[in-house]
């Protein structure tokens, strides 16, 4: 165990690194092109034995790695943006194949106009390709959430890919003190991939044929969704294991923050929590009871934990760092629909906040909690969806 | 419409992400480190590097030789690469 | 917590100078944060990076408004742009600078090192190019007092891949000349 200052990309090479993935296919592009190059750098030094595959687009990045997990590897691939989209098609293939691919994407707004700083519609418009779906806040977390989503996805019980979320430049290029465990500590923790059905031309399979309505195409798709009922409880012990190897606690899919007493709460994903946590804290030594939940993951949308967390509430302000064009936000989308049928339920509004990399201040986060106590004082949501710090 | 370096509000902007400013505007020579040059002697006109610069910087005058736009220049080395007689030399800047 | 803002020109080394800053700070037990301005730097252009300094874990992750420290390390800037934008008023600036820092007429505390020519003695960069990263970074552990010289040069030697001896030397030389007014 080694303390060292290093960015969101280099803490997800590391990440990569000690979890001894075997074959890394990735194409560049800003902000996460730091990544693939740092672990180019680790395959050529020799202080990670993986095989490094150029392609010629994310579209290809992906197949790629379809094709390694298949035949039993552990793959590896990062991207961004308009790198992501293109992978749209692939993304629903490796889900569909069970294969346990780990990917990191450094969220970045679509163009155009061309913006390569932090959004999350990249990672929010791939939510039914059956990824499961994280959101870090800090560099740290990028590390430690890699190494546990193998272990997630590679469970015989989930077989799924994941996407890990990191916030462009807001973390991947910002140095942060990182704890970087020993790789034998890693090893104990991550044992080597064993497919369930590897790919192997001495006992020749193939994967993925036709299947006809009457035949057995629902059956395989209920099977994902079950294996997706799956991950929060599985995420569970996992994170509890990586506790007493590690020590250090991750809390599920949701992190509370002075939640309990809280008459308003804000709800985010993505690294501007911290910031949050700061003006939670201003408004505490006033004695005003506010609080924050951070959503760590996306998908499976974790409807049970935020009902829970939200039963003492007053008034919920839900931020999105997205938008879906003709309704919402899909936090708040999502979080709405999971309230529906419980007994006592909050008032609500959408934020949308720091669309393109709009920096996310205290002050904004100020005059966000502010609108829902207006709200709250006025029994009445003003507007359901509110964009802020549009200029005008 | 109005200059895009105007737009005051959000009432001047257009619903489409346009630009009415000339790219002429934009001189990205300033972000070369290296500086292609190109000599006469071992020049055989072939304009390859005409063809290949990817800025659109280079021109070809009344005697076929090429002659580098600097101020768009941004050097990236791709016409010494490809020139098939190496009379397109990268030097560094300021020496 | 302390924020540090650096101004210099791309290839100067204002973003590994924040790095650098971030980690000897980390090495007297301080959390730390550091980061580019979120643009689209390039060489010679003005470039911009950030540092946070914190006894208590840093969670704020906005960039950086109203600095306690500037750094400038090319004096040419002074007449660009606004450098003392938003400074703390109990602020310092620091600039690499022949002058004398009376010289600049400032309305805050101002503290001056010849950082290029302490470059190019050291023969780092070029005399075009010189890079004053570490020599300014051993200026700013005198005039702030919020870093000490040894732990900036651990930094150094951790975090600079050629010339070590030669940017330690520079940063020590820093260090001793630094001018405050």
């Amino acid at each position: 165990m080694v303390k060292k200052i290093m960015t969101g990309n280099v803490a997800a090479a590391w990440g990569a690194r000690l979890s001894r993935a075997e074959v890394i296919a990735a194409y560049p592009i800003t902000p996460q092109t730091s990544i693939v190059e740092k672990l180019a750098q680790f395959v050529s030094n020799g202080d990670l034995k993986a095989e490094y595959i150029h392609v010629e687009s994310e579209h290809s990045a992906m197949a790629a790695c379809i094709a390694a997990s298949q035949t039993g590897a552990r793959a590896f691939t990062a991207t961004s943006s308009q790198g992501l989209v293109l992978m749209h098609e692939l993304l629903h293939w490796a889900s569909g194949a069970r294969a346990p691919i780990v990917m990191v994407n450094v969220n970045r707004a679509l163009a155009p106009p061309w913006n390569v700083w932090v959004e999350h519609t990249d990672m929010m418009s791939q939510r039914d390709t059956g990824w499961i779906q994280f959101y870090a806040e800090s560099n740290q977390e990028v590390l430690d959430t890699l190494i546990m989503s193998y272990k997630l996805c590679e469970d015989k019980e989930i077989q799924l890919p994941a996407m890990i979320g990191l916030d462009a430049f807001y973390l991947s290029h910002t140095s942060e003190i990182v704890d970087i465990p020993d790789q034998d500590q890693v090893d104990r923790f991550l044992p080597d991939y064993e497919s369930a059905y590897p790919l192997d031309t001495e006992n020749p399979l193939s994967i993925g044929s036709l299947s006809m309505p009457n035949q057995w195409y629902s059956e395989f798709r209920y099977k994902i969704y079950e294996a997706m009922e799956r991950v929060l409880p599985k995420l569970n012990q996992i994170e509890e294991d990586f506790y007493k190897e590690f020590g250090r606690k991750y809390t599920g899919p949701l992190e509370l923050y002075n939640t309990e007493d809280a008459e308003i709460i804000l709800i985010i994903s993505g690294a501007a929590s911290g910031t949050i946590k700061e003006t939670v804290d201003t408004f505490r030594k006033k004695g005003i009871k506010v609080g924050l939940i951070r959503l760590r993951i996306f998908r499976p949308f974790p409807s049970e934990a935020l009902g829970k967390a939200l039963s003492n509430a007053s008034f919920v302000g839900v931020i999105d760092r997205s938008f879906s064009f003709g309704h919402e936000g899909a936090i708040f989308t999502e979080l709405k629909a999971s309230l529906y049928g419980r007994k006592s339920v909050p008032m609500i509004k959408n934020f949308i906040v720091g669309i393109g990399g709009r920096d996310i201040t205290t002050d904004t986060i100020t005059e966000i909690y502010e609108n829902c106590f207006n709200c709250l004082n006025n029994k009445k949501v003003d507007v359901s969806v509110e964009w802020i710090d549009i200029k005008v | 419409m109005k200059k895009l370096e105007k737009l005051m509000s959000i009432g001047d902007l257009p619903e489409v992400a346009v630009s009415n400013v000339p790219t002429l505007n934009q001189k990205t020579g300033t972000w070369r480190v290296y500086r292609p040059e190109v000599d006469k002697g071992k020049c055989i006109k072939c304009s390859i590097c005409w063809r290949c610069c990817p800025e659109i910087s280079i021109d070809i005058d009344k005697e076929g030789f090429p002659i580098i736009k600097y101020d768009y220049c941004k050097g990236c080395g791709i016409c010494a690469y490809e020139c098939p007689t190496t009379a397109i030399k990268m030097n560094r800047e300021g020496k | 917590m302390i924020e540090i803002r650096f101004h210099g020109r791309g290839g100067q080394g204002a973003v590994v100078a924040s790095n650098i800053l971030a980690d000897a700070a980390f090495r007297e037990g301080k959390y730390v944060q550091a980061f580019p301005y979120f643009g689209v730097e390039r060489r010679g252009a003005p470039v911009t990076s950030f540092a946070r300094i914190d006894k208590n874990p840093i969670k704020i992750k906005s960039q950086v408004y109203h600095p306690n420290f500037i750094i400038v390390l090319d004096p040419t800037l002074m007449n660009i742009a606004d450098i003392t934008s938003g400074l703390n008023k109990n602020g310092i600036v620091l600039i690499n600078s022949d002058k004398d820092p009376n010289y600049y007429n400032l309305s805050f505390k101002t503290a001056t090192i010849d950082a290029t020519s302490i470059a190019i003695e050291n023969k780092l960069g070029s005399k075009m190019a010189p890079i004053v990263n570490t020599s300014m970074l051993g200026a700013f552990a005198k005039i702030s007092g919020e870093v000490t010289l040894e732990s900036i040069i651990l930094a150094i030697n951790e975090s600079v891949p050629l010339k070590k001896e030669e940017n330690v030397k520079a940063a020590k030389e820093a260090y001793e000349k630094a001018m405050i007014l």
